[in-house]
């Protein structure tokens, strides 16, 4: 039998030592039973967060001006969803690092035209009106040019829009049918049937939220509210909850880059956290494999600590 | 048939492996080496426990639907313990993690158990988050819509969309789940075949 020299940050000695009683199943019992009780404990002196979710209801009927102002965005493609690339759409230009671009590579998966989906398809699920029908006909049958101009003035005179005596008024001339099919959204917003409408596009039976979810993230009602929960990407907010809660603690790290350049100044941020994160994700995996970072608990002498009991008995 | 055909069964060959690696004494032992002596150790065991108060609690949440505990103070008090389980659950894991690393216990043929162990961990962040976006709350319309453009980033989101609230609930109450315990146990039965990872020694020697 041949012998190899001994790898320390590999190989493991053979204990020769004292063995001592050990109860697993009492370990295990006595482990559950504190659990439980600390559990307990803590729900009842913490208990937990529920913040109501909000609605388009709830948005519309808070800050009309915000909603019709977004509901504009959508309907003339300018939002951040209507230009957000895959896996919605091929409006805007995917997460990238040099050539890899994986986002794009994927495509469009989830198909979101913010303009039909969140505007018209809406509108037209409503009872018919002569007005609101022939505003979206209107719109429909204009060219790609006439709907260009329309939303530019739209977009122009959008600072100065207001919302009295319950309507939403833009004082503009050259926005086409835009003022009345918004003006009928918001309205539709306000009572309700708009999340219903959005929700229902796929049928009765329904558990997916992608579009009133996607269309509450475009305005800046909602990201209001995180904000003033702490909950901003600056504010360390995907690891937080509302309220004084730990949160998802574990996730300090993949936070912790969005704080720091150049993650929080690129425009593809969010791939270069992930890019980092998987890298240190798959050195921690395989550790175990790697030279070097493998033999840092030995250089540490954290064990020294750990194992001081059965260290003091061999000297 | 012959015992030497009773003997090639796969059921027989498969019950022979079982036993040759992990006897009885050795699945459920009655003593441990000595220097399995440090409060560190607990944490392992304390993170089990603590998935087991999770599933416990998750599966009384699941009875009455995904809603019930918006409505109800009992439902409240329950979901209460699922989150504080969960958060002892990491609290554990992560001193457990740092514990094994600082031991470096993965020497002496033990690297499956660190993977399998670290590949749980993994798991386990993906369930804990898609129960964050599944509260139907607040919360889970904050956490999903900033979260989207990280995993949309990757070209996860063609597959893995955090907006639909169906889909990451069969995740978290199925298929994350299921993928937690089978790791668990492949974890757990690899420390009880290897055994507890040995201190540091300077002088010895391994036969080839």
């Amino acid at each position: 039998m041949t012998k190899k020299a001994f790898r320390p940050d590999v190989d493991a000695p053979e204990y020769k030592g004292a063995y001592v009683p050990y109860d697993i199943i009492k370990e295990g019992a006595i482990a559950v039973l504190v659990v439980v009780i600390l559990t307990a404990a803590l729900a009842l002196v913490f208990s937990s967060p529920d913040e109501k979710a909000i609605t388009l209801k709830t948005w519309s009927n808070a800050d009309a001006v915000d909603f019709a102002r977004t509901a504009g965005d959508e309907l003339s493609g300018t939002s951040g969803v209507a230009g957000y690339g895959a896996p919605y759409n091929n409006g805007g230009t995917a997460q990238h690092w040099g050539f890899l671009a994986p986002a794009k590579w994927m495509g469009v998966h989830i198909p979101i035209n913010t303009a039909t989906d969140f505007v018209l398809d809406p509108l037209q699920s409503q009872p018919a009106q002569p007005a609101l029908t022939a505003a979206i006909n209107q719109w429909k049958m204009a060219s790609s040019s006439t709907v260009t101009a329309w939303t530019d003035a739209y977009t122009k005179a959008e600072p100065n829009m207001t919302y009295t005596n319950g309507q939403v008024k833009i004082p503009s001339s050259g926005t086409g049918p835009m003022p009345v099919l918004i003006n009928y959204l918001t309205q539709m917003a306000r009572t309700g049937a708009l999340d219903q409408a959005l929700v229902t596009q796929n049928g009765f039976y329904t558990t997916n939220y992608t579009k009133p979810l996607l269309f509450l993230s475009d305005g800046s009602y909602l990201a209001s509210l995180g904000a003033a929960q702490h909950l901003g990407g600056d504010q360390w907010g995907m690891m937080n909850e509302t309220g004084q809660y730990p949160g998802q603690a574990w996730l300090w790290l993949y936070t912790f880059w969005y704080q720091i350049p150049p993650y929080n100044a690129s425009a593809s941020g969010d791939f270069l956290v992930w890019g980092t994160m998987m890298i240190l994700t798959a050195l921690m995996v395989l550790l175990p494999f790697i030279p070097g970072l493998r033999s840092i608990p030995r250089r540490l002498k954290i064990y020294r600590i750990i194992w001081r009991e059965h260290y003091a008995a061999q000297d | 048939m012959s015992n030497a055909q009773i003997e090639r069964q796969w059921t027989s060959r498969l019950r022979r492996s079982v036993v040759d690696k992990l006897p009885p004494d050795k699945l459920l032992p009655d003593t441990q080496p000595a220097y399995v002596a440090s409060w560190i150790y607990v944490f392992g065991v304390t993170t089990m426990a603590a998935l087991a108060v999770v599933i416990a609690t998750g599966c009384i949440l699941a009875i009455d639907g995904p809603q019930w505990w918006h409505s109800s103070s009992l439902g409240h008090f329950i979901n209460s313990m699922h989150l504080w389980s969960v958060e002892i659950f990491f609290f554990a894991m992560v001193v457990h993690l740092w514990g094994k690393f600082s031991m470096a216990a993965w020497r002496g043929g033990r690297s499956l158990t660190w993977v399998t162990g670290a590949v749980t961990f993994l798991a386990s962040i993906l369930a804990g988050f898609t129960g964050y976006v599944s509260q139907t709350n607040f919360d889970s319309q904050w956490i999903s819509t900033q979260a989207k453009d990280g995993i949309n980033s990757t070209g996860g989101g063609a597959f893995f969309n955090v907006l639909n609230l169906g889909q990451m609930l069969m995740w978290h109450i199925v298929l994350l789940p299921i993928a937690a315990v089978v790791l668990t146990g492949l974890h757990v039965i690899m420390v009880r075949v290897k055994g507890v990872v040995p201190p540091f020694e300077d002088k010895a020697e391994v036969s080839a």
